[in-house]
């Protein structure tokens, strides 16, 4: 078999068609390594499983009339042309052929509508084996920040940011000159992955704070829009352990591509375990929020808290973009009295891209922002924001 | 006396003389015509040269060229002015162009007004482009204008809602003139089943463009006092609602879909049977399936936002009735190859261009049918399998269309006949390099790339840097195209048309001399039932 294949190749080496062929193979190899693929992904859920099915239908139906179609057509393209010899008929209707063509469609159409009606009760009103309302297992809330998903577990009250991881987000700045090849899962990466149970009903409710953003996982099989103002709602029940790569899906500003979705899904045991951990993490937290820090201790972790919050926007160099995103290094709001920057950040600013941060980080971390953004570039104020001044503005 | 020696003196036909009162001042169709097909023609090449620089950013993965901010204006400005500055201008030229001739009329029913609705457009588009000059850039939002991002730009809102108030403006008196003209300036013995698919076809989409450009209209008005006076139509914390724009906005796009395809069929209806020398089959049922493209056209706009989270029922319903679209679009498609069948077909530019509109825009149809299922679509939304799906109805679909009647009608319009190999040449390099450069975007959206992003992970490289490939040659083509039409308008290795120009062609501006001159049909003589292509007694 390999020999015969060689002998083949040889014969071809010199023509123009071996040419081609290792173009194509070269292509097509290439897309075998390609993690998607060409095709829509089977995914991970009933759900998907249900989307991927009625997509491959309706594809080989619309291929069927499509063959059907052209095959008239280029028959006629070859066989009733001029050149033939042929004179045109002059016929101009027919009932028959009319009625035919506009019947054959409706039935086809009502044996597409049946599968995608069960589907879509599938995703919007499940029910089990008796008919019952499915029983959800867990609730879980995604909100979307430009550019960042925060995620809050209702049962239990574990809550975090999911942002672009740093390699990625070195990368991606124009002209960085890092090849994107060189970086791991480039730009699909985050700093803290959504983690769920296996086999678990999750109603997973969306909203946004600022503009309106789209919670796309493709294994799952749907994408929700999260909108300001609303709670959308969505469910998931994933049958294998993994970890599911997704992306925001709604234009939601210069960062729209930048804010990736990673969802680790791991058996019941791993995670309760991962459960106790974040509780460990939360317990340490509050401690952090209730303790005085020094200056130079919030400045360290402010700079990390600015880089990973605060750059995307201000930029790390502190100069902004303006004039959406303006400046801090001297401006007079980070120069000026501590409770206005606090309150800015805290409540954000209205009618601008200026969010209020006082419900997605904690008090420690906008405290040591804060401070570091008042000690650094050619600013004056070198004063400290401890979390407890947080809290005072936050509660007044 | 036939309709071709109406003119006693045809050595001069009264053109004014001097740029300013040539075009300026201008009341007369086939001028007014031209300088929207040129305007159309200058838009393109702008909205394409925009586009250029996506498929340059997109090449590759990484920023290489421009900034995320500036990328999405990008592909705003690109979408604005193709939609209200290349496709819809171009066929409000053909309108202007042909129906009169097409009907025997002497001219547009509303000639001072026509003038006024073609001079409103450079200065909206110039005020559009200057916002890229602006503080904080062009409108960064997408070409849906959706708030609350779109509020979340600077200058440029008041600038872009103008702008498209103008279009507005421009297009409801455009519509209005059409409408006035078909009503009322049909020549005597010219019924309205005489009337060829063009005429039907635009008809309807004026209807469409009087009941739709209000409503959006409406809802960038709302936008500004929401961005400008604190009102909050969409803004949640203050009782509104975000989602609603959505709704408005779609009332108004789906139909503004249709206006861009339906004079496409027009032109498409015109085209076929005269080079298969054969009577368009089933004229009667085009004239019916377009009307109910029109109607669905407004009860359907929601498929839009299926991912939105829209109440069980409205997504059933929103998907049982875009699916009932394929029947109209199908019987149009069966239709045309039904003309084709057992004519005497000969393939000059015209035609081909028509035949791959049919081949492509129906691959397009077959798309568009898939997004209507509602839970597939919670998977291909917002991706790039709906970027391919809506270029291939826009590029091999309207503007395929707009070039085929560019080479079908362009003998009549300057009396020379274009160069036959030089526009196959374009022919083959648009159809191959179009096919490279949005194929590939459909495999780009089912692997799970979303749109409107400048960067993308590395698994999507490959049918990227092909897609940009075939992007760059669909450009140049076009670059071609340009030169092709100048060397026809100058008569620069071409011949002289005759009057008729195509042996099957059939129809009243078959019927004139070329070129046409400037006045035609004034004397209101009944028109002759053997000149016409349809003389359907139904």
């Amino acid at each position: 078999m390999n020999k015969t294949t060689k002998n083949w190749k040889s014969q071809l080496k010199s023509s123009r068609l071996g040419f081609f062929i290792a173009i194509f193979s070269l292509i097509t190899t290439n897309f075998a390594h390609a993690e998607y693929g060409l095709n829509l992904t089977k995914g991970v859920t009933a759900f998907s499983h249900e989307v991927y099915g009625l997509h491959m239908v309706i594809f080989w139906i619309c291929v069927v009339i499509a063959v059907l179609v052209f095959v008239a057509m280029f028959y006629s393209m070859y066989a009733h042309r001029k050149s033939k010899g042929v004179t045109a008929a002059q016929f101009s209707h027919s009932t028959k052929a009319e009625i035919i063509w506009t019947v054959i469609p409706i039935l086809i159409l009502i044996v597409i509508a049946i599968p995608s009606t069960r589907a879509l009760i599938n995703m919007e009103a499940p029910v089990d084996e008796n008919g019952d309302k499915i029983k959800m297992e867990m609730a879980l809330k995604v909100t979307g920040y430009q550019w960042k998903w925060k995620y809050d577990y209702l049962d239990n009250g574990i809550s975090f940011l999911s942002t672009l991881k740093k390699e990625s987000n070195i990368a991606r700045q124009l002209k960085s000159n890092i090849d994107p090849n060189t970086i791991e899962n480039y730009l699909l990466e985050v700093d803290k992955p959504l983690v769920i149970p296996v086999d678990t009903n999750i109603r997973i409710l969306l909203t946004a704070d600022d503009v309106i953003h789209s919670w796309w996982v493709p294994a799952f099989g749907w994408k929700r829009d999260a909108i300001p103002g609303y709670v959308n709602e969505a469910w998931t029940n994933v049958k294998e352990v993994g970890t599911y790569r997704g992306q925001c899906a709604e234009l939601c500003g210069k960062d729209h591509g930048f804010m990736p979705i990673v969802v680790e899904v791991v058996s019941k045991e791993d995670y309760a375990q991962w459960v106790k951990d974040q509780t460990g993490e939360q317990e340490a937290e509050e401690l952090a929020n209730t303790s005085e820090w020094t200056q130079a201790d919030l400045i360290t972790k402010g700079e990390e808290v600015y880089n990973a919050q605060c750059a995307a926007c201000h930029q790390s160099s502190g100069q902004g973009m303006p004039p959406a995103f303006p400046a801090l290094d001297g401006s007079a709001l980070v120069n000026g009295a501590l409770d206005e920057q606090i309150k800015t950040v805290v409540f954000g600013r209205e009618g601008t891209a200026m969010q209020a941060f006082g419900g997605m980080l904690s008090e420690s971390d906008i405290a040591a922002a804060i401070t570091y953004t008042r000690n650094a570039w050619s600013n004056t104020a070198k004063d400290v924001a401890q979390p407890n001044d947080v809290k005072r503005i936050k509660n007044s | 006396m036939s309709h071709t020696d109406t003119h006693d003196h045809d050595d001069h036909d009264h053109k004014p003389k001097g740029f300013v009162k040539r075009w300026l001042m201008t009341t007369n169709h086939k001028d007014i015509g031209t300088l929207y097909l040129v305007f159309a023609l200058a838009m393109f090449i702008l909205g394409g040269a925009l586009a250029m620089i996506i498929r340059l950013e997109l090449f590759q993965p990484g920023l290489q060229f421009v900034q995320p901010d500036f990328f999405n204006q990008l592909t705003t400005m690109h979408a604005l002015i193709m939609v209200f500055g290349a496709v819809m201008p171009a066929f409000v030229g053909f309108a202007n162009w042909m129906i009169p001739i097409m009907i025997g009329a002497p001219d547009m029913a509303l000639p001072r007004m026509n003038n006024w609705s073609f001079w409103i457009l450079p200065f909206a588009f110039t005020m559009l482009a200057s916002t890229f000059f602006m503080e904080g850039g062009a409108p960064a939002a997408g070409w849906t204008l959706y708030p609350p991002l779109v509020l979340q730009g600077g200058k440029n809102l008041a600038f872009a809602v103008f702008a498209i108030h103008m279009l507005g403006i421009s297009s409801i008196m455009g519509a209005i003139n059409v409408i006035a003209t078909i009503m009322n300036m049909r020549a005597p013995n010219m019924g309205y089943l005489k009337m060829p698919l063009f005429v039907w076809t635009w008809l309807i989409t004026a209807f469409l463009l009087i009941a739709v450009m209000p409503v959006f209209a409406g809802a960038v008005t709302m936008l500004l006092t929401d961005h400008y006076f604190g009102t909050s139509f969409f803004n949640a914390a203050g009782g509104g609602d975000p989602v609603m724009f959505q709704h408005i906005f779609w009332f108004f796009g789906h139909p503004e879909v249709y206006i861009m395809i339906l004079p496409s069929f027009g032109i498409i209806s015109e085209i076929i049977p005269t080079f298969a020398r054969k009577p368009l089959f089933g004229y009667v049922s085009m004239v019916y399936a377009s009307a109910a493209i029109a109607f669905l056209s407004f009860i359907v706009w929601a498929h839009h936002m299926f991912s939105v989270g829209m109440p069980f029922g409205g997504e059933l319903y929103f998907m049982y009735a875009t699916m009932l679209i394929s029947i109209p679009t199908g019987v149009k498609v069966f239709n045309w190859v039904s003309t084709m069948w057992k004519g005497a077909m000969t393939f000059e530019t015209p035609m081909l261009f028509a035949i791959a509109f049919v081949i492509l825009f129906t691959i397009g149809g077959f798309s568009g049918l898939m997004m209507a299922i509602a839970p597939v679509d919670f998977q291909y939304h917002d991706t790039y399998f709906i970027v391919a799906h809506f270029h291939y109805v826009l590029v091999p679909g309207a503007v395929f269309a707009i070039i085929a009647g560019v080479y079908y009608w362009i003998p009549k319009w300057t009396g020379n006949m274009y160069s036959e190999r030089l526009g196959k040449i374009h022919f083959w390099w648009s159809m191959i390099s179009v096919n490279v450069l949005f194929f590939p975007q459909h495999f780009l959206g089912l692997a799970g790339m979303p749109r409107r992003i400048p960067d993308y992970s590395t698994q999507f490289a490959e049918f990227n840097m092909i897609s940009s490939v075939g992007g760059f040659a669909f450009g140049l083509a076009q670059i071609f195209f340009i030169i092709v039409v100048w060397r026809t308008i100058k008569g620069k290795g071409t011949s002289k048309a005759s009057d008729r120009v195509w042996e099957g062609a059939k129809g009243l501006e078959w019927f004139i001399p070329s070129p046409a001159p400037h006045h035609t049909f004034q004397d209101g003589a009944p028109v002759k039932d053997e000149q016409l292509a349809h003389v359907s007694s139904h």
